[in-house]
């Protein structure tokens, strides 16, 4: 069971990087009636998304959050020990695309370097691998990147999908001190799930061809994409999350010793303001607690954690704080974990 | 039950202008999409403690099958 504790190790400071290109989602209308395109905003309740121009990666947005945050905390470069990049949109199926940012940063050839493939539960995943490496003692700093590009994911002619998705990056510094105690960790995987959001072609076991490529009607209610687009079950995603999230945090609290009410902020994963909702009001949380951005940024994936932690909780994250991180999605997969933050440094948003 | 459940549908739904019956086929309904799906999702939880996974929920053609399904579920 993948129930961990870690000591004495911590998020230090934290950026993130948006494309400064904004997409008003009522005016979305290029390919649908503008009446049908409210009804969707509406209950998805996200008003504006960024889409990163033509040649922009996810890998971009995470050197942008990352300068910005080497520069603001003043960070010797030379003490970063591990570059984890947490993306589903990297810049080439090889190399790693962590091996390009330890280059492009500056970092030394002693920077330890690898990707992490998964969705949105990766950010959890992401701190959940850096804060073992740190157990080791082998490491000073690390510093966990997560970007997503996942406008590129979907077609904007399949209206399940078309008006959630995002683009953004992140940069995490991870330290080791005493000041920052214990934290819990819950890790799980359902492969079961695979078909609940997928990508069907274009990875090797459906190889990118002319047919993959070709735009077709896929549902009854006419909707278009290609098999090289994502696709998505909201109705199954959100019955699963109904089935597992709220006691996947519940046990991830009895793990911490800690009462749902002595925990200061929810973050959970940014999926639709609908489904967040919903299992806001299950879990009998107040709306203070549950802070969120999807209203800005949509559904970022991965990166919509610590994106609501960048751009909504600048100042509050400077005080201590016990938070409570889930994501959950794609794989499906799911993490929960909970985090002693004594106060942590917060840089201006940035937009490229 | 009977009488919840519909009004639960008819709400998540929207359905204003006519009466539900078990015999009616709710997919062929004009309301149902998948945004309305995700109100009947909310409602059978919030109000029967039930989920209904995708595999059962296909085998589901009317409300009388539905309301079977939640029965059967809210018992357990």
């Amino acid at each position: 069971m993948a129930l961990i504790t870690y000591r004495h190790t911590g998020i230090a400071g934290l950026a993130a990087a948006v494309p400064a290109n904004t997409i008003d989602n009522y005016a979305y209308t290029q390919y649908f009636e503008a009446e049908a395109v409210k009804e969707v905003v509406d209950k998805v309740g996200i008003r504006e998304r960024r889409f990163a121009p033509e040649g922009m990666c996810a890998s971009d947005l995470c050197f942008a959050a990352a300068e910005k945050l080497i520069g603001d905390m003043n960070i010797d470069k030379s003490t970063i020990d591990l570059l984890i990049f947490i993306s589903q949109t990297p810049d080439y199926r090889m190399p790693a695309t962590s091996i390009i940012l330890q280059h492009k940063l500056g970092l030394s050839k002693t920077t330890a370097a690898f990707d992490i493939n998964l969705g949105c539960s990766a950010f959890i995943y992401g701190l959940s691998v850096a804060y073992a490496f740190m157990q080791t003692g082998g490491f000073r700093r690390i510093l966990v990147l997560d970007g997503e590009t996942r406008s590129r994911v979907y077609h904007p002619k399949d209206r399940k999908t078309a008006f959630l998705f995002g683009d953004g990056g992140v940069a995490a510094i991870i330290e080791k001190d005493e000041k920052y105690g214990e934290s819990f960790f819950s890790l799980h995987s359902d492969g079961s799930k695979e078909n609940l959001i997928k990508m069907d072609a274009g990875g090797y076991r459906n190889p990118s061809s002319p047919e993959t490529l070709k735009e077709k009607v896929v549902d009854e209610q006419g909707n278009i994409r290609t098999d090289e687009h994502g696709y998505m079950n909201g109705a199954d995603v959100f019955n699963f999350v109904l089935l597992e999230i709220p006691g996947n945090i519940k046990a991830t609290l009895k793990m911490a010793g800690l009462e749902q009410d002595q925990i200061d902020y929810f973050l959970f994963h940014q999926a639709n303001s609908y489904m967040n909702g919903y299992l806001a009001k299950k879990m009998k949380l107040v709306p203070e607690k549950v802070p969120s951005c999807i209203e800005f940024f949509g559904n970022t994936s991965s990166v919509s954690i610590p994106l609501t932690m960048a751009s909504q909780m600048k100042e509050t994250l400077t005080q201590p704080q016990k938070l409570l991180l889930s994501g959950f999605g794609v794989g499906m997969s799911w993490a929960t974990c909970v985090l002693n933050s004594p106060g942590m440094f917060v840089s201006e948003l940035v937009e490229i | 039950m009977q009488e919840k459940l519909f009004e639960l549908i008819k709400e998540a739904l929207e359905i204003e202008d006519r009466e539900l019956d078990s015999n009616d086929h709710f997919r062929d309904y004009p309301e149902w999409d998948s945004l309305g799906q995700l109100s009947v999702i909310a409602a059978l939880d919030e109000n029967f403690g039930v989920v209904i996974e995708g595999a059962e929920f296909k085998k589901i053609i009317t409300l009388g099958d539905l309301l079977a399904k939640v029965g059967e579920l809210s018992a357990s």
